[in-house]
């Protein structure tokens, strides 16, 4: 078994991105994701990178859209509404294609809200987060050791789809500490003809835009863009599968909320109820495809989150709505516990809903 | 011997584990001793601190000094106004979690000049070989030279609390011993114990001298 080290979930995607050859991180602190800026002001400077801290998150997006224009593996991270700051730079990432990787480590909202961990960014995130049709690839890690595998994913997809990936992490992975494996492989980055690195006089110049003044042609470009979103769509969707062979309740949780729902769904296998999970792991592309197979034997499907029911939304129309989807949630920090997941797997029961 | 100091101050790399060891020592000395007080001067981390142990430590009759702020929604780095009592007061014992790496120890300078000018305390660095950025001595070593800097107070012992979470076993904590023993030749101090699990404890006994085993207080109740 590969050498471990114990980091805290922001340390494991700060070190990631280093092994995935990115060389040049922009930031500003917020909390609960701040040691990934702090990481990244240790390390950089030792590996010959850039760390550098923005004057705010606005300005940290529009360096990252440089960056990524000079064709380079990049990355910013926040927490949630670090990341609305953000959102007229993802929109511009979006419209000018550039590959980039962005971090939310989210906390509760609305507003500045508080510093304990949600999932309530889920809408923002999986429906771009900024003006006009676009799409990033959003990545759900469960643990620290995802974190880590995520990242790198998230540089490669940036990569291969010229689009921007987003870890959509919340506070409790941001903070926990557990063992990782750092031996990760990745793929060398993708030769990026369309970068501005200069022409060296062997080449017309290049030009990375988000303007397009002609009604036609800037129609054509969304055209062309979401059917590359379709390719995506067909051969980036992950997700896990426990439980499911024979079950009648299937909870849909992403993140954290998967780690608590496990439990329970032991629990509850323990006292004989048929329940199971899928765990999306890519938010976007969502795996529908899962989803609509397991309304073929699935009697009540219940979404765990940490937000009012956002993802139920995505899981009702992956399900086509033959089966009844219900909530089980906490919002503003607060995490559902074990026992609350159980006792609403129970509920099901009682009220007929696995029959 | 570190129990003949009135302060005990536990600094080190964030995430080494100071803040269980900071509460298992201050249940230690409760035993022999009738005045104890833990303080948590973490202005940085607002995540995991002292206060989420504030039941054990109230049962315990140990009085915790920590922000108000601590654990709650509000991310303000303030410092309890009671910390004072730690200097004025010298029939308490006391045991100081300092805050992580340069940044959280900064907050002990408020109080550095009065510990140094009454001289009874021990400065105490908790090391972790399996943390990514104090693998070996030099790195662990740079840590401890920035946290000297920042709060004014220089190390007079290191403890070895190498582990890799819930994860940990006995051959982790034994292949960590070389590494400690770097870190004191490198840095002139003594090594004044090794920190483990009370299973852990159990399992190690004749094997590392000046095993510490510990209750896990501060545990992440997500498998």
């Amino acid at each position: 078994m590969a050498e471990k080290v114990l980091m805290k979930g922001n340390e494991a995607i700060a070190e990631a991105a280093l092994h995935a050859g990115c060389r040049h991180y922009f930031g500003y602190p917020i909390t609960p994701q701040t040691e990934i800026a702090a990481y990244m002001a240790k390390r950089m400077p030792k590996i010959g990178g850039t760390f550098l801290q923005a004057e705010s998150e606005i300005a940290a997006i529009n360096m990252v859209y440089g960056v990524a224009s000079a064709g380079y593996r990049v990355m910013t991270s926040s927490s949630s509404p670090g990341i609305s700051l953000k959102g007229e730079g993802l929109s511009y990432l979006a419209g000018a294609d550039l590959p980039a990787l962005v971090v939310n480590v989210q906390r509760g909202g609305p507003g500045l809200g508080g510093i304990q961990p949600s999932q309530s960014d889920y809408f923002q995130a999986t429906r771009g987060g900024g003006h006009g049709d676009y799409h990033m690839i959003v990545l759900a890690p469960a643990s620290v050791q995802e974190m880590a595998e995520l990242t790198i994913k998230g540089f490669e997809l940036a990569d291969t789809y010229r689009m921007t990936s987003m870890i959509l992490a919340d506070g409790t992975m941001g903070q926990m500490m557990e063992p990782v494996a750092l031996d990760l492989e990745v793929k060398p980055a993708p030769a990026k003809p369309w970068a501005t690195n200069g022409t060296k006089l062997q080449r017309e110049h290049n030009i990375v835009n988000s303007l397009s003044l002609v009604p036609d042609e800037l129609e054509q470009l969304n055209f062309a863009r979401y059917e590359r979103y379709r390719t995506v769509e067909e051969n980036v969707v992950m997700y896990e599968e426990y439980m499911m062979e024979d079950a009648d309740i299937c909870i849909a949780a992403f993140g954290i909320a998967a780690r608590v729902s496990k439990n329970a769904i032991n629990e509850a296998r323990r006292q004989g109820i048929k329940v199971g999970m899928i765990r999306p792991i890519t938010l976007w592309p969502f795996p529908k495809e899962v989803f609509r197979r397991a309304a073929d034997h699935v009697k009540t499907f219940i979404s765990v989150e940490l937000s009012m029911g956002q993802m139920i939304e995505d899981v009702r129309l992956a399900t086509e709505c033959r089966a009844p989807v219900l909530l089980c949630n906490r919002v503003g920090g607060m995490i559902p516990s074990p026992e609350q997941v159980l006792e609403t797997i129970q509920n099901v029961v009682k009220n007929g809903g696995a029959n | 011997m570190i129990e003949n100091k009135r302060v005990l101050l536990l600094s080190g790399h964030y995430g080494s584990g100071k803040t269980n060891i900071a509460v298992n020592l201050a249940m230690d000395l409760k035993k022999k001793y009738p005045n104890i007080a833990i303080a948590d001067l973490d202005i940085v981390n607002p995540y995991f601190r002292t206060k989420d142990s504030e039941a054990e430590l109230k049962t315990a009759g140990i009085r915790l000094i920590c922000s108000d702020y601590a654990n709650s929604n509000v991310d303000i780095p303030a410092l309890p106004q009671d910390l004072y009592a730690i200097t004025d007061d010298r029939s308490l014992r006391a045991v100081i979690d300092v805050g992580g790496d340069d940044r959280g120890a900064l907050a002990l300078g408020r109080i550095a000049p009065a510990l140094r000018e009454e001289n009874n305390y021990e400065m105490l660095m908790v090391i972790n070989c399996y943390r990514p950025l104090t693998r070996d001595a030099e790195s662990t070593l740079e840590v401890m030279r920035e946290i000297e800097c920042a709060c004014g107070i220089p190390f007079t012992g290191v403890i070895n609390n190498s582990n890799l979470g819930i994860e940990t076993t006995a051959e982790d904590v034994l292949a960590s011993v070389p590494y400690a023993k770097a870190v004191a030749d490198l840095s002139g101090l003594p090594l004044v114990m090794t920190s483990v699990t009370a299973i852990l404890a159990e399992q190690l006994k004749g094997q590392i001298p000046d095993l510490f085993p510990m209750n896990l207080y501060v545990e992440s109740a997500i498998r």
